[in-house]
């Protein structure tokens, strides 16, 4: 076993899917002979022919419009926004029709599709290259939103979510698109709907999804200097939430972070700290706090590492956890 | 073909096609098309009797409380008829809010096309079953899934059409283009029908758009384009007729403006004297599509007095009905409200299905 980069999974996802299902189609602007700008489409349209994987007008209300209507005809359309901020042109035909269709039609007609949108920054992209999109799609009741943080993860997510008979935005982390990792393509099918616990650990939780998931994981491990067992919780499905497994952890370690590359405020950390407390407040021994984007529209390249959640301002974040019944926020 | 033959193949008659004049009599402005049998103008006639009776009662209903609201589509109905007409059972309907006469003279139920309307549901007919489309309420959203659709069926080999409404006021909506600029890439078998009724709420066609027509926006497209009469029914049935056998020839997808005139307001919720002339509105019922079909067919021995006395008391038996079911009092099943939310339920939805239904023990007692 080779080790192959989250793109090259992704790849794998897609051409396995392709493969087993002939009504699964993927489509969107420069993913034919291309192969996608990230290349996550690489030589599809070439082994398989452009019936099953082709280039569009550029127009991305049009693919995901155009994607419903293919949808409703038989087929399962998996379609490519590109890029994250390129997605917006679309959101009306998320919102009021993808999410919405089998609702409205009281399950007669549903709409098995996927929209994938590579997302969120360190990459060094400029202006709408960046945006961490996700809030808006997790507020919407009808789609499924998920994000690897791993290669496996992402060949696990992928085909799980072509196969969902449910709508699924799939948010790809730009920043790790290059991570390799030795993927096995036998799929447990635990990955969709649920969270996964990365690293045990017994004095804090670190809940992050996603391109942070990394990040996290090098928290913990600079945590041990500090004398902290840091467990570490990737959320892979940020909607529907998995309340189980992030409420066992909080529970077992009494301490929470979220992290996330969004900014703030009305963020998808809120939501994830609102529940957690809600559910553990009891075992808390501290706020639930988070460690997020800056609420400022995505800064450019040559500033975008202050945008970033990074180990430090996280350490920095655990450090304020009451650990000697010290006020959580500094001033409160 | 050259890129002036084919420019030149795809634009619209340069005035509107037309059969028929505004008293009825006969007219040749019909550009080479082919009037429809008598027997297809008979039914027609006869729908469009049932489909004015049945737009009046909604609208009465609107009054009592029954429904919610109502977008009427009086003087549309030979556009709202001709649509239903042009397609097979097997052909896919994207309509608007405001076509329910259309939804009437495809045969679906009164009562499950105002379920909507009335509250009930968002829709209250099947889909698959039916080959309608949930009524569409943003502007030309639908026409982008009509594209989707008709690729679709074509590449599962089927020979069926799929075929959009909207009004003129969608026609400045992003969707609208890509929809054309798909279905023209793709060479979808969809027809676009743009019923241009003068108003998108409050705002004129002057307002709305520069171009001399609607139809010639299909142009810039790659798409075929014509413009009718559209409250000269054998027109609007002969272009659209034509238009569906175009695309389910395979020859790629339609854009076909009519031009028709929106007799009543908005809704019922809506004042349309604040913004325009009583007079204008007088002049477009003379030009009434009914009375404009049952002139010709009678100047021309295809309709006998008894068969108009017939088809008026047929739409009156049609509007009891519909009476009738929308004066019944229906209540959803409020558990309802967490089905088909996802086809695989989610724990969170579970909780608060549990949440409701223990508010309705509560207060059920």
């Amino acid at each position: 076993m080779t080790e192959i980069s989250m793109a090259q999974a992704l790849n794998a996802a897609l051409r396995d899917a392709v493969k087993d299902d002939d009504r699964v189609l993927i489509f969107g602007e420069d993913v034919g002979p291309l192969g996608g700008v990230f290349r996550v489409t690489d030589g599809i349209t070439a082994d398989f022919g452009e019936e099953r994987c082709f280039d569009t007008p550029l127009a991305e209300s049009g693919i995901v419009g155009f994607a419903v209507g293919m949808a409703m005809g038989g087929f399962r359309p998996v379609v490519e926004m590109q890029f994250d901020a390129f997605a917006y042109p679309a959101f009306e035909q998320i919102t009021s029709h993808v999410a919405k269709l089998r609702n409205r039609t009281r399950g007669a007609l549903s709409l098995p599709m996927v929209i994938r949108i590579p997302y969120a920054g360190g990459i060094g992209g400029v202006e709408h290259h960046c945006d961490s999109s996700e809030a808006y799609y997790t507020h919407t009741p009808g789609l499924r939103v998920v994000t690897p943080g791993t290669p496996q993860d992402a060949y696990d997510l992928l085909r799980d979510s072509i196969d969902s008979p449910d709508p699924v935005i799939f948010l790809e982390p730009k920043c790790r698109y290059w991570a390799k990792e030795t993927v096995s393509f036998t799929r447990d099918g635990a990955a969709m709907d649920r969270a996964v616990v990365r690293r045990e650990g017994k004095d804090v939780t670190l809940i992050a999804y996603g391109p942070m998931v990394a990040t996290a994981l090098e928290t913990a491990e600079a945590a041990k200097a500090e004398g902290w067992d840091v467990e570490v919780v990737d959320l892979r499905s940020l909607s529907p939430f998995d309340d189980e497994t992030v409420t066992a952890s909080v529970r077992r370690t009494g301490r929470a972070v979220v992290v996330h590359e969004a900014a703030g405020f009305g963020g998808y950390g809120a939501e994830v700290v609102a529940r957690v407390t809600e559910q553990c407040f009891h075992q808390l021994h501290a706020p639930v706090l988070r460690v997020t984007g800056l609420d400022i529209p995505y800064p450019p390249p040559k500033l975008e590492r202050h945008q970033l959640p990074d180990v430090d301002r996280i350490l920095d974040t655990v450090a304020r956890l009451q650990w000697n019944d010290e006020p959580a926020v500094a001033g409160a | 073909m050259s890129r002036e033959t084919l420019a030149a193949a795809l634009l619209p008659s340069p005035v509107p096609v037309r059969f028929l004049a505004e008293d009825g009599t006969r007219v040749d402005e019909h550009g080479g098309y082919t009037a429809p049998p008598p027997d297809r103008l008979v039914e027609a006639y006869r729908l469009m009797v049932l489909g004015r009776r049945f737009d009046v009662q909604a609208t009465a209903l609107t009054k009592q409380g029954r429904l919610a609201v109502y977008p009427s589509s009086a003087g549309q109905e030979a556009c709202q008829v001709a649509s239903a007409l042009a397609l097979t059972d097997a052909d896919w309907l994207f309509p608007t809010y405001r076509d329910s006469v259309a939804l009437v003279a495809r045969g679906l139920e009164p009562g499950e096309i105002l379920t909507l309307l009335r509250g009930d549901a968002h829709c209250g007919y099947d889909p698959t079953e039916t080959r309608v489309a949930p009524q569409c309420t943003p502007l030309a959203t639908q026409t982008l899934h009509a594209a989707g659709l008709a690729h679709a069926m074509r590449r599962r080999g089927e020979e069926a059409v799929a075929f959009a409404l909207i009004g003129d006021g969608a026609t400045s909506e992003g969707d609208f283009h890509e929809a054309l600029n798909f279905a023209a890439v793709f060479k979808a078998p969809v027809v676009f029908f743009v019923q241009n009724n003068g108003f998108a709420i409050s705002v004129p066609f002057e307002k709305q758009s520069a171009a001399p027509a609607l139809a010639y926006k299909g142009v810039g497209y790659g798409v075929r384009s014509e413009q009718v009469d559209g409250n000269d029914a054998v027109a609007v049935l002969s272009v659209l007729d034509d238009a569906v056998a175009h695309a389910r020839a395979g020859r790629g997808p339609v854009l076909v403006e009519a031009h028709t005139y929106r007799i009543d307001a908005h809704t019922n919720a809506d004042d349309a004297t604040r913004y325009r002339d009583p007079a204008e509105v007088e002049k477009w019922r003379a030009a009434d599509p009914v009375r404009r079909l049952e002139t010709y067919l009678t100047n021309e021995n295809l309709l006998s007095g008894d068969d108009i006395e017939r088809f008026r008391a047929e739409a009156e038996t049609f509007a009891a009905g519909v009476r009738d079911t929308l004066n019944a009092d229906v209540e959803p099943d409020p558990l309802s409200l967490f089905e088909h939310v996802y086809a695989v339920p989610t724990r969170q939805l579970a909780a608060q299905r549990e949440l409701v239904a223990a508010e309705l023990e509560a207060v059920e007692g």
